[in-house]
């Protein structure tokens, strides 16, 4: 990836980031607008299997933000000196949407009763769900000079980083998924065996066998 | 020495790749370390279910000499 894509003629060999860095926004955004669709779902149906699925996707989703933070700030120092810059919108409004979603796990951690905790956690999601699109919305509608949207980027790019970009793309958006796949079959493997270890102690209580968790009971 | 080898902006882009797979390898540790920890606990399940399991067999000898005259 890094050999194949053109060096940049304004940028140099620091336009590099923009491979990993972009992707990994995409993704996390994605992540976040997802989350949000399967919390509808979970509000729909009821099923505990959505609220964990959105959960999961968040929270990877948060992972990825961290991602994007960091190799953000690292292309901000290299290319404008400065490891963040507060009057470029399309930062700050990352940064917000970061923060409101650093609430999320909290929110869930202290709410006791599990139907409560997915209720207001579904709500959560649905509402910073829809705020992501319309934050990024209003950013590309106020477009910035110094930090252009990716799809100029793109179209007005030789197809060769095109092409990088959108294998970039490919790769990240399975990589969430796979890990997605990994992280909920893990959750459903520790619900089972608490499960089997409830039934073979013969407890019933949930509450006092699993203890108070963010993540969902199933 | 690869450090050295390289210029300041090619630092740069180096240190954003592995900050990218720093990220990936820290939550497939933490992923390997919860599923070590499944495991353990799938082992010790599966012997309580076995010891539970060894109580009616203990028993059953006792009851099968008993049955035994019946059968005969």
């Amino acid at each position: 990836m890094l050999t194949y894509a053109p060096v940049d003629a304004d940028q140099g060999v620091i336009q590099k980031i923009f491979y990993v860095h972009v992707p990994l926004a995409i993704v996390a955004l994605g992540g976040f607008i997802a989350g949000g669709v399967m919390a509808i779902m979970y509000l729909r149906t009821r099923d505990r299997r959505w609220d964990m699925r959105s959960y999961v996707t968040i929270h990877l989703s948060i992972v990825l933000a961290v991602g994007v933070l960091i190799t953000g700030s690292i292309w901000a120092r290299a290319s404008w000196g400065h490891w963040f810059v507060w009057d470029e919108p399309m930062l700050v409004v990352f940064l917000i949407v970061f923060l409101l979603y650093a609430t999320y796990q909290p929110l869930r951690f202290s709410i006791e009763d599990p139907d409560k905790q997915a209720r207001y956690a579904s709500v959560f999601a649905i509402t910073a769900g829809a705020f992501v699109p319309l934050c990024f919305g209003a950013v590309r509608m106020a477009e910035s000079v110094t930090h252009p949207p990716t799809a100029t980027m793109t179209t007005s790019s030789p197809g060769t980083v095109t092409l990088t970009f959108l294998v970039a793309l490919t790769g990240m958006t399975l990589l969430f998924i796979t890990l997605c796949k990994y992280e909920m079959a893990s959750k459903n493997v520790s619900a089972t065996v608490r499960r089997l270890r409830r039934r073979l102690a013969g407890d019933d209580d949930q509450l006092s066998a699993t203890g108070r968790s963010a993540a969902p009971q199933l | 020495m690869l450090v050295t080898a390289l210029s300041s902006s090619e630092q740069y882009v180096a240190g954003a790749y592995v900050v990218f797979l720093a990220l990936v390898l820290v939550y497939l540790a933490i992923m390997a370390a919860k599923l070590s920890r499944l495991e353990r606990e799938v082992v010790e399940l599966a012997q309580l279910a076995e010891g539970r399991d060894a109580v009616p067999e203990d028993r059953a000898p006792a009851s099968s000499s008993q049955a035994q005259p019946v059968v005969r």
